[in-house]
């Protein structure tokens, strides 16, 4: 089983979704994650879903998990990059989320977290 | 084999995957709009998901379809031998569930599909099919 990976950066976890999910894996995330986030004392945890081309309940409910779980660990999650395919979707599949921030991108994720944004490179506006 | 008519067995998370991605392709292949793409594989998951955890694991077929009026869609098939579904309404209302869901895939797949059709008998298995048709 393919493990999804969890970049730091600051005091800001990164979790970056660039494969198919299965419910395993969606598990291991979550229990890989709290453990992260004691280990490290991470403030914030985004979640970036731009390669993800579907949610359905079981990866939903993942959001929500790792929200309140967060929480709990005295951390904030937001999700980022949603597609607009999926958001449609998944409002007509009935999941809410209403307790999951989201944000459109990752630069705008990173700043409801308050965290430094990354160095804009030369030559780019 | 072309992706016209491809069956796929559900015995595990990955197989799952697999028939969302079979979906995917299908529907892909048959022209339809991101959107109701998105829509048809995110019910094949639900469906599939049923399959293996409440079904005991079963199978999926896919198929490139055409109406009488010649529309063209997408029907995913997915069945297993499991225990049935003893109560239908009650599957079909969302929240309820018999495990630690959220009841939602059910009903969720029925509205994300333009045809839904369940079939099943205690103790003998069930059979969901479900189509979307291009627009
Ligand atoms: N293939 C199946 N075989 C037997 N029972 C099924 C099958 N599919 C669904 N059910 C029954 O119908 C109920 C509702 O299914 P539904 O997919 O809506 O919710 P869930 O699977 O319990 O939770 P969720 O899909 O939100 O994770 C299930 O809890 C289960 O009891
Ligand atoms: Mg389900």
């Amino acid at each position: 089983m393919d493990r999804v990976p969890i970049l730091k950066i600051g005091d800001v976890l990164l979790v970056s979704i660039q494969i198919d999910l299965q419910d395993q894996t969606v598990l291991a995330l979550q229990e890989d994650l709290a453990d992260r986030i004691v280990k490290t004392g991470a403030r914030g945890v985004i979640i970036d879903i731009t390669a993800v081309d579907i949610v359905d309940s079981f990866i939903g409910r993942m959001f929500a998990t790792i929200a309140s779980m967060s929480r709990l660990m005295d951390a904030e999650t937001v999700v980022v990059g949603m597609r607009p395919a999926v958001a449609i979707t998944l409002v007509e599949l009935g999941l809410s989320l209403g307790g999951v921030r989201t944000a459109l991108d990752l630069e705008k994720g990173m700043r409801v977290l308050g965290a430094p944004l990354p160095a804009v490179r030369p030559g780019t506006s | 084999m072309t992706a016209q008519d491809v069956e796929l067995p559900i015995v595990s998370n990955e197989d799952v995957v697999r028939v969302r991605q079979l979906v995917r392709a299908v529907a892909a292949e048959a022209g339809m709009s991101l959107v109701d793409q998105t829509k048809i594989v995110t019910a094949a998951s639900e469906l599939a998901r049923n399959t293996f955890v409440h079904g005991g694991g079963g199978s999926a077929r896919v198929e490139s379809v055409v109406n009488a009026r010649g529309r063209a869609g997408v029907r995913l098939v997915v069945t297993d031998n499991g225990p049935g579904i003893p109560d239908i309404d009650k599957a079909l209302t969302e929240g309820w569930t018999s495990g630690s869901g959220l009841g939602l895939g059910l009903p969720g797949a029925r509205r994300l599909a333009d045809e839904f059709e369940l079939d099943t008998k205690a103790g003998e298995g069930t059979t969901v099919t479900v189509t979307k048709w291009i627009r």
